[in-house]
């Protein structure tokens, strides 16, 4: 075959020949280099916003909690010198708050639960909370996280009515990334349909 | 309607089309004589994928007739008596640096004149780069409108507990993973030039919006405030981004600068507002909000005020995407517990169904408006899928191997 090309065509050429060229670029560079650096252990706060983050994503296969010491300052025991928030017999134990189907209100049935943690965080004004939403997973993943959002910020400001400062809470949502319970039944979505309470010393 | 599995030999690619030939160009792709040596699978059998999947080209049988390989060779009349409106033929040789010469040329079987021509020289690693960029031209001579072979897409891999974020071919091959966590990623979107990627990741305990350059993979956390930052959407300028803040109340729409700077706040509802994306202007806002009691879709400009609803049919219409041209939205629909993919002309309001599964999510827009990627769920699993703009040519891009999710199509 010969190769008679009109001038138009070479320049077709030219260009194809660049995008081609763009394959081996694309083979060379995406690689995030930050993907081998070690996941700083107790990665939990928010770093502030416009800052390179420094925290690798992936790393060894170590489960990326690593150690995470906490000072023992005795701030968290009660009078018996216990930490009640693990003691099984304590409302402080508990941490699930479950919302009814497209409901966004704390059932009266947390009260004496959500009292016992603002207690806590009254107390020990340095104690901090996340409050973790989370959804079902039917339909859009980020309009579930912003459902999982309401149910965290229903738990929060029912805490800052019992008077817990707004500088210890912090409301989140995991929307339906990730999933108590992993079926498609009714139960597993109700599991879901959830917020956690979880202490930023835990 | 009967549904017409067209093509099956066209590698790992399924491609459905329903209803008949109309309105699709007729194309005779013949098979390119090539090396023994050449990479797998056939270059025809890339281009047609191609082709095919936009729904906008049927393919001739070629099989039991002549096959051509210069345009002097070309019996006409065998392929009008095949109502091929163009042929393709073209030929492979291998160089002795190891290199591939590629030459093809479309014929106008009417006129019977070059339509396009085109000789390259490609590393055996830009097989599949040749095909694409030999399928736009065939696609843009044919259609009038750039091809989006070329293109690129993104998406999110769950491997187990373990998180990817992808970056391929327009069609799912040359998976290229940018992102590899133990936490969720969710929401990736291309730059408008491509160059750079923003997402959500869930590596802090909380959803926080980052931005990755493609090129060397720096990054930079461009929205981490208290509470959750999440669905951020490019500008067409690409200096931009709209996320999705709680920082002062529930789910609300800020924009901020590409490098974290200069937050404004643009909605002020006290209902969910979430998914922004741009108009292709620059001038509004498209987003989901249940300030009406049910998500539906609003509008609103950049310079903020009110918002405007856009989407009345249904009580659940969410994650939508603007066609380049900024005539048309594609959103996910429920209706009757099934999520589907919905095309909607804001002229005139008028909403089509395109896909006609249950689990559909993230419908995106190619870059030409002519295709939307979408993910759905097939035998349990997460895939990619692609229909075409009148519903007729659906494609699945990835196989059920792994549960993929969130895509979105880039430059």
């Amino acid at each position: 075959m010969k190769r008679v090309l009109l001038p138009a065509l070479a320049l077709v050429l030219l260009s194809g020949c660049e995008t081609l060229g763009l394959g081996d670029d694309k083979t060379a560079a995406i690689e995030d280099r930050n993907a081998q650096q070690a996941k700083k252990p107790g990665g939990g706060t928010a770093p502030s916003s416009g800052t390179t983050s420094g925290r690798g994503v992936e790393t060894s296969g170590l489960g990326g909690s690593g150690i995470n010491g906490q000072p023992l300052d005795g701030k968290s025991l009660d009078a018996a010198g216990k930490d009640s928030r693990k003691d099984p017999a304590s409302p402080l134990y508990k941490r699930s708050v479950y919302f009814d189907y497209d409901s966004f209100v704390v059932k009266d049935e947390y009260r004496t639960m959500l009292e016992a943690h603002a207690g806590f965080l009254n107390a020990r004004r340095n104690a901090r909370v996340i409050v973790q939403g989370n959804a079902d997973e039917r339909g859009s993943r980020e309009y579930n996280l912003a459902l999982g959002q309401k149910r965290a910020e229903a738990v929060r400001k029912t805490f800052a009515v019992m008077g817990v400062a707004e500088e210890q809470l912090e409301a989140i949502s995991f929307g339906e990334e990730k999933p108590r319970s992993v079926g498609s039944s009714e139960q597993d979505f109700a599991e879901n349909r959830r917020a956690d309470i979880v202490y930023s010393d835990e | 309607m009967a549904v017409v599995s067209a093509s099956q030999a066209w590698a790992a690619l399924e491609i459905q089309v329903t209803g008949g030939a109309a309105n699709r160009i007729p194309v005779a792709l013949i098979s390119f004589q090539s090396p023994e040596n050449r990479p797998d699978p056939e270059l025809t059998a890339i281009i047609g994928a191609d082709l095919l999947r936009s729904g906008q080209i049927s393919l001739v049988n070629t099989a039991g007739s002549q096959q051509p390989g210069e345009p002097s060779q070309i019996d006409y009349g065998v392929w009008r008596g095949k109502n091929a409106d163009a042929i393709v033929i073209g030929r492979v040789d291998s160089l002795p640096d190891g290199r591939l010469e590629v030459q093809f040329r479309l014929m106008d079987v009417v006129k019977q004149t070059q339509l396009a021509g085109l000789s390259f020289t490609v590393g055996r690693g830009q097989w599949r780069a040749a095909a694409h960029k030999i399928a736009d031209v065939i696609y843009e001579k044919l259609t009038g409108m750039p091809g989006v072979f070329s293109s690129r897409i993104a998406y999110i891999n769950k491997r187990g507990k373990r998180f990817e974020l992808m970056v391929s071919d327009a069609d799912g091959h040359n998976p290229q993973t940018v992102v590899r966590s133990g936490e969720p990623l969710i929401s990736p979107s291309f730059s408008p030039d491509g160059g750079r990627i923003a997402y959500v990741s869930f590596e802090d305990k909380k959803p926080v919006v980052y931005v990755q350059s493609l090129r060397d993979g720096s990054r930079r956390a461009v929205a981490a405030f208290k509470g959750s930052n999440s669905a951020p959407a490019w500008s067409p300028d690409g200096t931009r981004l709209a996320v999705t803040l709680t920082r002062d109340s529930g789910s609300q729409i800020y924009l901020i600068r590409a490098d974290g700077s200069s937050l404004a706040r643009l909605t002020n509802s006290g209902a969910i507002d979430t998914e922004p994306v741009w108009s292709p202007d620059g001038q509004s806002i498209y987003f989901t909000s249940d300030r009406g009691g049910s998500p539906q879709i609003y509008r609103v400009s950049v310079n903020g005020g009110e918002a405007r609803r856009v989407t009345f049919d249904g009580s659940y219409n969410v994650s939508p995407d603007v066609s380049p041209d900024g005539k048309y939205l594609t959103y996910i629909q429920r209706e009757s517990g099934r999520f589907q993919v919905a095309l909607h002309e804001l002229s005139n309001g008028q909403v089509r169904t395109l896909t006609d599964s249950a689990h559909d999510e993230s419908p995106s827009f190619a870059p030409n408006g002519q295709l939307v990627l979408y993910a759905t769920l097939h035998g349990g699993r997460g895939v990619l899928g692609t229909v075409s703009l009148d519903g007729r040519t659906r494609a699945r891009l990835t196989e059920s191997g792994s549960d993929t999710r969130e895509p979105a199509w880039g430059p």
